[in-house]
């Protein structure tokens, strides 16, 4: 929880002066950066998904709880729920950090609402890929490994500037075709803009999409690893 | 005799580290991967920022995060340093070396020229990429002889803190103990702007941090306009004194523990 708070704070102090550059949507670099700390935070729901199943099935406790009477959506379910319970807790956290630090939500308070709401849906589906991956690979290390990979993905998003002011074509075309740049610009949009349709649209359907994906794969993994044991 | 004996300890531990980096892509790939993507990010995606009133730095964007780049890998080769010598503690290579190694301050000086070889090949690399991607130099040979030397004594003042925490704790959970420091110092330092460009908390932290000074000395030196060099240089020979006391005593304390 506390160091995509620190990496917040980093890039706000080091960045300010980013927000004085001709285009940039902001008065405030916090305003602009406070989706990142979401962001940041939903990437660790594969770690919080993933390890302590990995860790269940490193130990032979996955193999025996496959021996009861247990339905596999019951314990997909539970495995997601602690991941959604951190999720809202750490969500409140960066919330409530903004505000102390001055952001306002142009959304208002229904905004802050729906800003809560798409990044428990982001933090959801990546607790769905650790789950996945943990099923997959029986590894904590390998789910572990994951983590700078998704990391990666955030720095190469539009995270830190705006889409229009990447200088750089190949950066801004990686940034175009990352998911991740619409994650964090649906909840951006709530805090800087209001009620932006594109952006929100957009944000909400991808994450429904990684929902998607996270849940069923790791439905399915979790079906195959229980018939294999 | 004696530095015969401290440099053939020395230098057994320095080439198995390096074989063993070498050898190994789980430890050779993080090392080599972590500084290119940071430089791909901050060199790529924030070029903009040079663009901000009162970014006057000479050589862009590219330029002012090729430095920042080469210094955090220089910490962070260091930093795997510590874990290198946790790993020998775990898997008992370490008791055993303690009982061989007829002048054990050897030992750390062999881990120390691993961690120094293992960021020469990242610095290499990395600085391929820079000039690939269209990166100036304004300064002369003795301005990039001063940007290295001080790239080594950083790569050695963080390799003698990890060593440290290493030699104390002998066990790899202390990793995020090694690690955690020296990235917040990176951090709080000038990454994205120049020191007169902060605002705000960061600005006075910045200017308490020694990195914030390396950084600019080294900025300078790229540029051929050398700034803060003697602030620089005294604090990372002040660092490395430190943190020279700090292994040895970390040293001794490992063989007293047996």
């Amino acid at each position: 929880m506390v160091f995509p708070l620190f990496l917040l704070a980093v890039n706000t102090g080091g960045l300010e002066s980013a927000a004085r550059l001709p285009g940039f949507p902001a008065d405030s670099y916090l305003d602009f950066a406070l989706a990142f700390a979401f962001m940041q935070g939903a990437l660790f729901a594969v770690s919080n998904g993933g390890v302590d199943l990995a860790k269940d099935i490193q130990t032979g406790f996955l193999n025996r709880l496959a021996l009861t009477p247990l339905r596999t959506s019951s314990l997909l379910a539970g495995q997601l729920a602690g991941v959604a319970v951190i999720g809202v807790l750490q969500s409140l956290l960066y919330l409530a950090v903004g505000f102390v630090a001055g952001v306002s939500i142009q959304a208002g308070v229904a905004g802050a609402l729906v800003l809560l709401a798409l990044s428990l849906m982001v933090v959801v589906g990546f607790g769905g890929l650790g789950v996945l991956f943990a099923l997959r690979t029986g590894s904590g290390e390998a789910v572990q490994g994951l983590f700078p990979l998704f990391f990666a993905t955030v720095f190469l998003s539009s995270a830190a500037l705006p889409r229009h002011l990447i200088e750089a074509d190949w950066f801004r075309i990686i940034a175009t075709y990352n998911p991740v740049s619409y994650f964090i610009e649906g909840m951006r949009s709530l805090v800087i803009v209001g009620w932006d349709k594109q952006a929100l649209a957009l944000g909400f359907g991808l994450a429904i999409a990684l929902m998607v994906v996270g849940l069923v794969g790791a439905s399915v993994a979790l079906r195959l690893r229980l018939t294999r044991t | 005799m004696t530095s015969a004996r401290f440099r053939s300890v020395a230098l057994a531990v320095a080439w198995r580290n390096l074989h063993n980096f070498f050898s190994s892509p789980s430890l050779f790939l993080p090392g080599l991967l972590f500084p290119l993507f940071f430089f791909a990010a901050f060199a790529g995606g924030l070029s903009r920022i040079a663009d901000v009133p009162g970014f006057d730095y000479t050589l862009g964007y590219t330029g002012f995060q090729y430095v920042f780049v080469l210094f955090q890998s220089a910490a962070f080769s260091g930093v795997f340093n510590g874990f290198a010598i946790a790993r020998d503690f775990e898997s008992g290579f370490t008791r055993r070396l303690f009982v061989a190694a007829p002048r054990r301050l050897g030992i750390l000086a062999g881990y120390a020229i691993a961690a120094l070889g293992r960021w020469t090949f990242t610095a290499s690399v990395v600085t391929a990429v820079a000039f690939a991607a269209g990166m100036d130099v304004g300064g002369s040979g003795v301005d990039l002889f001063g940007l290295y030397v001080l790239a080594v004594l950083v790569n050695v003042a963080a390799s003698l803190w990890a060593a440290g925490v290493a030699m104390r704790t002998r066990t790899v959970q202390a990793g995020p103990a090694m690690q955690l420091p020296v990235f917040l110092v990176l951090f709080l330092a000038p990454v994205y702007v120049p020191l007169s460009l902060l605002e705000g908390w960061i600005r006075a932290v910045a200017r308490l941090n020694p990195i914030s000074y390396f950084l600019e000395a080294a900025r300078g030196f790229l540029a051929g306009d050398p700034v803060t060099v003697g602030i620089a240089f005294g604090a990372a020979a002040a660092l490395g004194v430190l943190f020279a006391l700090w292994a040895v005593r970390g040293l001794r304390r490992a063989e007293a523990s047996g």
